[in-house]
């Protein structure tokens, strides 16, 4: 790739921070809603609708995908950039491995001290542990995947993929989503997915979520400024609110059965099972829609960005990686205590608050890295720079 | 809003250690009990004065050691509806196995409603399907066969979620089997018997204490016990005679 190639799309030279807050946010979703038995939990949006922090997370990763490595892309061509995302894919499969290994080490514990007549039949997920040969070596194939360890897998998937749709997308980004859509089509028709250990298959389906992420890109590449007209029409806004209120009216019936019978049988009939595993129409609407609604409500220049309460949530967005790994670990470490100490409310509360603390100062102190080694190293070509500008992808 | 009732109710006990003197009362979870659908062949059935049932489970629908017969929810429930409706002849048959995915019991689940003639099927699934991590399309398949077959036998169909077990939480991915229960359930209106978030309510309020680790079959007994009775609420709320009006049945 030595001639300059003709760019169709440009990346957008500055970073939209609205992007690092709500990957932030949806960061400390993730970790409350991994938290098993949280009441804080009830805060996050899942039980509000459809769709959950994960849409959030990987439409976002989409976004600053394409930003970080688009701009790679143009600048240094397709091999360089290449051969970055695949760098990356390659640190998060190594953060995957660590957290595998904490959880190793919590359930041989819970093997060893718990026991309970009551519960012979859950306790069969200790089997594993008999031929650890085999488990150990389908997790390192990422066939074996604990609970709440799916996002990780997908994300390595989602990227090693990214670099030639990334190339697509430079060149007619229109004609790269259109891909992504036929693949998830595709997906739906023929019932691809990865398959699992010890039987099924993944959790996240990667032929449907790279949709979101490959949107995500889209939208970075500048599609949402051609979106940008519709985004403000009030018909638009006026079908979003519209369809978070059916939303919501339907997750109420799932907390109160009783309300059940006011949801006419068609309804029930129409929408589920709402598929979390192939991402759902009805998930990635309810997306779109919390999309429309916060692309209206929060511009991209609006001061409030800047303001102090944000920066928490940015610092944690900006460094996601690190904190999403570390929240996994964290509510590990919260179950943990709510099983060996205590799980009364003021416990729940004070252990889902320390845990976002936690986040916060872990993110603060990596960005603090971040700029004495920039300061240490000196002035830097441009293109490291807008890397690490970016953050992380 | 259930978690709120529940947080409201955690907080009353915990400021009155009194009340922890008093004996477990699991009715504390009555509102978990749905009652939006109807049983329509129980009903006929108890107007017959004769209802069979049969309990088709996995692992977590039996205990321990030979009292199972007469303590595990089958047995308690039982009793329990024998005394709600006295002048009926009730019959629980288990047909119980540890260790069953849905497909499983989907394939004996024909002859052995054949055997019972029974007026209901009480079908405890999912923690075995979450273990194994059975596909969900599957499961879901699996559901919407069972309850097929069970509606051609000649009989109504409540489908039982997992127990909630705190130790094992994390460890279980339980949501989305629970929810496809849920859903399955809704769509083909008949009633979803939420053994998860009974226990769960059980737990947060100090009910029963879940978590310890024994070997004593003491609380374990007591937790079936009160699952029994709570399904004989379910089928008395749904089924009384002169109580709701069953749809039209085609």
């Amino acid at each position: 790739m030595n001639e300059k190639p003709r760019i169709a799309t440009t990346v957008p030279a500055e970073r939209d921070l609205r992007l690092d807050l709500f990957r932030g946010i949806a960061l400390w979703l993730i970790f409350l809603d991994h938290i098993p038995s949280n009441l804080v939990s009830w805060i996050t949006i899942r039980n509000y609708g459809f769709s959950d922090a994960t849409e959030i997370f990987v439409f976002i990763s989409g976004f600053t995908a394409a930003f970080v490595y688009g701009k790679s892309m143009q600048e240094r061509g397709f091999v360089v950039s290449s051969a970055r995302i695949l760098k990356r894919a390659w640190q998060i499969y190594i953060a995957h491995i660590f957290l595998f290994a904490i959880y190793l080490a919590e359930i041989a514990y819970v093997a060893q001290s718990f026991d309970n007549p009551l519960y012979g039949e859950e306790m069969g997920i200790l089997d594993f542990l008999r031929q650890p040969d085999v488990t150990i070596l389908q997790a390192l194939l990422l066939k074996f995947k604990p609970v709440n360890m799916d996002v990780l897998p997908l994300y390595i998937i989602l990227l090693a993929w990214f670099p030639p749709m990334l190339w697509l997308l430079l060149r007619n980004a229109s004609l790269a989503l259109v891909a992504s859509a036929g693949l998830y089509a595709a997906m739906w028709w023929f019932g691809w997915n990865f398959p699992s250990y010890p039987s099924g298959y993944w959790v996240f389906n990667p032929y449907a979520w790279q949709l979101l992420f490959v949107f995500g890109a889209w939208c970075a590449l500048g599609g949402a400024q051609r979106l940008g007209r519709w985004l403000n029409s009030p018909i638009i806004v006026g079908i979003a609110i519209a369809y978070l209120v059916f939303c919501f009216s339907i997750a109420l019936t799932w907390h109160i059965p009783r309300l059940g019978v006011f949801v006419p049988k068609l309804v029930n009939e129409i929408i589920y099972p709402i598929d979390k595993v192939n991402l759902d129409v009805l998930r990635i609407a309810h997306f779109l829609a919390l999309a429309v609604i916060t692309v209206r409500f929060v511009s991209r220049d609006w001061p409030g960005l800047k303001s102090q309460i944000f920066t928490p949530a940015i610092i944690c967005g900006q460094h996601s990686l690190e904190t999403f790994c570390l929240g996994v670990f964290l509510s590990f470490a919260a179950h943990f205590v709510f099983t060996e100490v205590s799980n009364s409310v003021l416990t729940q509360f004070l252990v889902s608050a320390l845990g976002i603390v936690i986040m916060v100062a872990t993110a603060a102190l990596l960005a603090w890295y971040k700029s004495i080694e920039r300061k240490g190293s000196g002035p830097r070509p441009p293109a490291i720079q807008a890397d690490l500008a970016g953050g992380e992808a | 809003m259930r978690a709120l009732i529940g947080v409201l109710l955690g907080v009353l006990a915990w400021c009155g250690p009194a009340l922890a003197e008093t004996p477990a009362d699991c009715r504390v979870a009555e509102n978990q009990i749905e009652t939006s659908f109807s049983l329509p062949r129980v009903t006929k059935a108890l107007a017959a004065k004769h209802l069979d049932i049969l309990v088709m489970g996995a692992g977590s629908s039996m205990l321990p050691g030979e009292r199972s017969a007469s303590h595990a929810y089958p047995a308690r429930l039982q009793s329990a509806l024998a005394e709600k409706f006295p002048g009926v002849a009730v019959k629980v048959t288990a047909d119980v196995k540890a260790g069953r995915t849905a497909a499983e019991m989907v394939r004996v689940l024909k002859p052995a409603l054949m055997a019972s003639k029974a007026a209901l099927l009480i079908w405890q699934t999912g923690t075995v399907d979450a273990v194994r991590s059975v596909e969900l399309y599957q499961f879901n398949a699996s559901l919407e066969k069972g309850i097929a077959i069970a509606q051609t036998s000649g009989a109504d169909a409540i489908l039982m979620n997992m127990q909630y077990s705190p130790r094992t939480e994390s460890m279980i991915a339980l949501g989305l089997y629970n929810e496809n229960m849920r859903w399955v359930a809704l769509q083909h209106e008949f009633p979803l018997f939420d053994r998860f978030s009974i226990m769960k309510l059980w737990s947060d309020l100090g009910t029963f204490d879940l978590y310890s680790a024994t070997k004593k079959l003491d609380t374990a007994e007591r937790v079936h016990d009160c699952i029994g009775r709570l399904l004989a609420d379910l089928i008395f709320e749904t089924a009384k005679p002169g109580g709701k009006q069953p749809p039209e049945i085609r």
